[in-house]
């Protein structure tokens, strides 16, 4: 079965809820961990199922055997699936022809449905885009998964933060050699810790974005790098070490280590000459921007961005705590616009990416009114909602109705968020 | 990973991917048992059948896509073997005093009775419940039916094959008579009865074989999930497996029961009434007796989970032999030792909570698992009669219905959960749990349609076929 996206077109797999008896052989059997439940009901991950069709056969009901064609910005979520008593019926050609963006994307379409009605809790989550834009570029995922995991080798880790702190965030470099590993900026790998948990569990895998670009850390290699940050105290601030973070912060050069993915079919970057693209992260959210930069970078090398503004808005503690604050300083100023928070430098004020976002609303308002701008959110969870608030204030402050603007960023897949 | 094949070899006298025949003491012991096991399955199996050729499932290799191989085979000629699932060198035992250690290739001296009793036991309802099925093939309500049955005859069969080998395997000499004894009880015998209640019981009918799958091997799940933890890894790994096939029976159960179900509903709807007596007349069950099938059924399955407070279950898991159910999937310190668990039990004629040790209660853990995914599928039915626009409503009865062991046992119960006296019990236990007269009046419809396509009044057609055949396909062939 192709889950392949073809023309914004994916065959969703679906699990029937009024045949399936919840005897869990599917979930059981799933190589890729696609499936889950709840106490109602057995459902896919549209995301993650590669159609591998392992479930089909040991299903005892056949109501495993279930898909559903709709657009890949309406596909079905885990959590609309779990409410389910019955399957949807399915949709009629005619709506499943993709939103047309290629004919007018520099203009903010007509009001549609808003993603959450005004006097609702405002919830950002629910403005972030599920389609890539238009002009990104095919995503190859899921080509790897744990059973058939890819061994790379570590080729350079180097500490990208000031040296002597705390916190210290790696530059990792992986090299697949002659396994294919294709990937695209945005998009993000699995790497499966040796060794096994307090429970005798092989550890899962943990998901890294990707750090550097399309062709490779080092252009026309097969490798890629990673923003690792060693973690040393849990969300608590209680000492604990990170099982992946300090695995990898640990390698050497010469190690191996056991990658799966690549994962990520949104979250990827337009290649239009004209597109804009507005970057907002905390620490190793900067992984993707740093991708989309450094490709970004390359390209310009070759005269087709020229038109293409890239704005970059990034928080972190202190300057020391910055990954790449050096090579970020070397960026032309005429190429990159770069706007750096610090929560917590001495005796300064605390400020955060959304401060920063208010102080340059009125650049900002001329990118929201251009349909080529794309904009990107990643890293700590607890600074989504401040952005998404940030960008919604400078938009409003513009006269561009955030129930419009963000609905059309949305489905047009301009506005993404990334974080954790 | 080990170096398990995941292929079965068929080559041998017992199928089996696990190397057998280079263990040849094994080997000859088993295929010792093995004609005693043709034997009891002439002797007891599935009543004439033996020249049919059935479209069974049959595994040809543990992964996903080798173990569903359909094909038409004479049930006789079914590739009983031994199966395991693939093993992880580095798993560890993940409950119980033992956590963190490696889980066990061969069975710990000190653990050697216990293990044996646990896996006598399962073995025991493997062949019991072929036994009580034995005569249901003469009444099937279509040819598709008469398939499943067929299908979960073989696989309990198997069943016993995976529970012997762990015998021979790992428990020598009494191993083998305890695997010898598998064969010389029988399901409701006066004399050397199966171990277990619930598998003495009759399965009269197909109503009541469509419970008892329903329930039934539902418990089969629960344990088997519960030893599928085990810290003896053959043990674990064999019941993993085991659940995949499993997983048929309890759908055999839960569609038959739907489908009897829509058939009323559409009876009821047809000549609008909701006379039991004229719904009955038309040749449908009526969904009081189906209540009183469930009540039934549902009581007597969850004794099987054991008594309420239980020293063995707290042993069996601080040992690390039997785990709880999805215990890998539970985030607490799987030792639960100072923890509590509420049992019932009826002081001054009132049912109240007490808190008991976490470990004494494990059973009733297990039961209240079993009981949230009982209560689950009967909402799934419910559904089916709400759809029809009919307003009755299909429940399981208190727990403390009709209980024979633990702390409920003998205590009398109205399905509501009121504590009754025995005279009440008297009056109203022929509207609780099926009469005699409804036992006669569901055998009456019990006659056998096995014309392709075809269906008995009582019951709707599937949904769909078996392995995406059409609901006509010829699924036995009658030789």
């Amino acid at each position: 079965m192709d889950m392949a996206v073809e023309a914004g077109v994916i065959n969703q797999h679906l699990i029937d809820p009024e045949i399936c008896i919840r005897c869990n052989t599917c979930e059981a059997i799933c190589p890729v961990n696609a499936i889950t439940h709840d106490d109602n009901n057995y459902v896919v991950r549209a995301d993650v199922c590669n159609g591998c069709m392992a479930c089909i056969s040991p299903c005892p009901t056949g109501s495993i055997d279930n898909w559903r064609k709709v657009l890949v910005t309406k596909a079905y979520s885990i959590e609309e699936q779990l409410s389910w008593e019955v399957l949807p019926a399915p949709l009629p050609e005619e709506q499943l022809v993709a939103t047309p963006s290629l004919a007018a994307p520099a203009t903010i379409t007509p009001p549609v449905p808003a993603a959450a009605p005004a006097e609702a809790v405002f919830r950002s989550s629910d403005w972030g885009a599920t389609v890539p834009p238009w002009s990104a570029a095919r995503a190859f995922t899921n080509l790897y998964g744990p059973k058939n995991a890819v061994t790379a080798t570590v080729v350079g880790n180097y500490n990208c933060t000031e040296a002597g702190f705390e916190s210290e965030t790696h530059h990792i470099v992986l090299d697949f050699g002659s396994m294919p590993f294709p990937v695209l900026e945005g998009q993000s790998i699995g790497v499966i810790p040796p060794g096994s948990d307090a429970l005798g569990k092989p550890h899962v895998a943990r998901q890294y974005s990707i750090a550097s670009s399309r062709n490779g850390e080092r252009p026309g290699y097969n490798n890629l790098a990673l923003t690792v940050k060693r973690v040393t105290q849990d969300h608590q601030g209680n000492a604990v070490r990170g099982i992946a973070s300090n695995y990898l912060c640990d390698a050497k050069v010469g190690d191996t280590v056991r990658v799966i993915g690549p994962f990520g079919h949104s979250f990827l970057m337009p290649n239009h000459p004209r597109s804009n693209i507005v970057m907002v992260c905390t620490g190793t959210g900067s992984a993707p921007m740093r991708a989309m930069t450094e490709w970004r970078r390359r390209l310009r090398a070759s005269g087709k961005f020229e038109g293409g503004k890239l704005m970059l808005f990034f928080g972190a503690r202190s300057q020391q705590e910055l990954p790449y604050f050096g090579p970020l300083q070397s960026l032309p100023k005429d190429f990159i616009d770069i706007h750096l928070a610090y929560s917590r430098t001495p005796g300064a004020p605390k400020r955060y990416v959304q401060d920063l976002l208010h102080e340059r609303a009125a650049d900002l308002a001329e990118l929201l009114r251009d349909g080529s701008t794309h904009i990107y959110v990643c890293g700590l969870k607890s600074m989504e909602e401040g952005v998404v608030l940030a960008l919604r204030d400078v938009a409003e402050g513009a006269g561009l109705p955030w129930e419009t603007l963000g609905a059309t960023l949305k489905r047009e897949g301009r506005l993404h968020l990334e974080t954790y | 990973m080990s170096a398990l094949p995941s292929t079965m070899n068929y080559s041998d006298k017992i199928p089996n991917n696990v190397n057998l025949s280079e263990d040849r003491t094994l080997q000859r012991a088993l295929e010792q048992w093995q004609p005693n096991f043709i034997n009891w399955w002439d002797d007891v199996g599935p009543e004439g059948s033996t020249n049919h050729d059935v479209y069974l499932r049959t595994a040809v290799s543990v992964d996903p896509q080798g173990w569903a191989q359909f094909g038409h085979v004479k049930m006789r000629d079914y590739r009983w073997g031994i199966f395991l699932n693939p093993g992880d060198a580095e798993r560890k035992v993940h409950f119980g005093d033992s956590l963190g250690e490696k889980v066990w290739q061969d069975v710990p001296g000190e653990h050697r009775a216990n293990l044996r009793r646990i896996i006598v036991t399962q073995g025991d309802t493997e062949p019991a419940s072929v036994e009580q099925q034995r005569h249901l093939g003469l009444t099937a309500p279509s040819m598709y039916d008469l398939r499943n049955l067929f299908q979960i005859n073989v696989e309990e069969g198997r069943h016993l094959w995976a529970m012997v080998y762990l015998l021979h395997k790992h428990f020598g000499r009494d191993g083998r008579e305890e695997a010898d004894a598998l064969l010389q009880r029988t399901s409701g015998d006066q004399d050397n009865p199966r171990i277990l209640g619930a598998f003495n019981e009759k399965t009269p009918d197909w109503l009541a074989f469509f419970m008892f799958t329903y329930f039934t091997d539902r418990d089969g799940k629960f344990q088997l999930a519960a030893l599928a933890e085990s810290a003896f890894d053959p043990l674990a790994r064999t019941t993993k497996f085991m659940l995949t096939e499993e997983a048929h029976h309890m759908f055999v159960g839960e569609s038959g029961v739907s489908r009897v179900i829509a058939r009323t509903c559409q009876v009821m709807n047809e000549l609008k009434t909701d006379d039991a007596q004229k719904i009955r007349a038309a040749g449908a069950i009526d969904l009081a007796t189906i209540q009183r099938y469930l009540n039934f059924h549902y009581s007597v399955t969850i004794d099987l989970f054991g008594a309420d407070q239980s020293s063995n279950a707290a042993i069996f898991y601080s040992s690390g032999l039997k785990g709880r159910y999805e215990e890998g999937k539970r985030e607490d310190d799987h030792l639960l030792k100072g923890q509590t668990y509420k049992v019932l039990e009826v002081k001054e004629g009132q049912l109240v909570e007490k808190d008991v040790p976490m470990l004494n209660a494990l059973n009733e853990v297990l039961r209240d698992d079993f009981i949230k995914d009982s209560v689950a599928g009967v909402n799934r039915w419910n559904k089916v009669i709400e759809k029809a626009g009919i307003p009755t409503r299909l429940s399981v009865p208190h727990k403390a219905f009709n209980r024979q062991i633990g702390a409920l046992a003998g205590i009398k119960m109205s399905p509501d959960g009121r504590v009754v006296n025995a005279v009440e019990w008297a009056a109203k236990q022929d509207e609780w749990l099926p009469s005699s007269e409804d036992f006669a009046f569901v055998a009456s419809l019990m006659g056998r349609v096995v014309e392709p396509g075809k269906f008995a009044g009582w019951i709707s057609p599937p949904v769909m076929g078996i392995n995406r055949q059409p609901i006509d396909f010829e699924y036995v062939r009658f030789g």
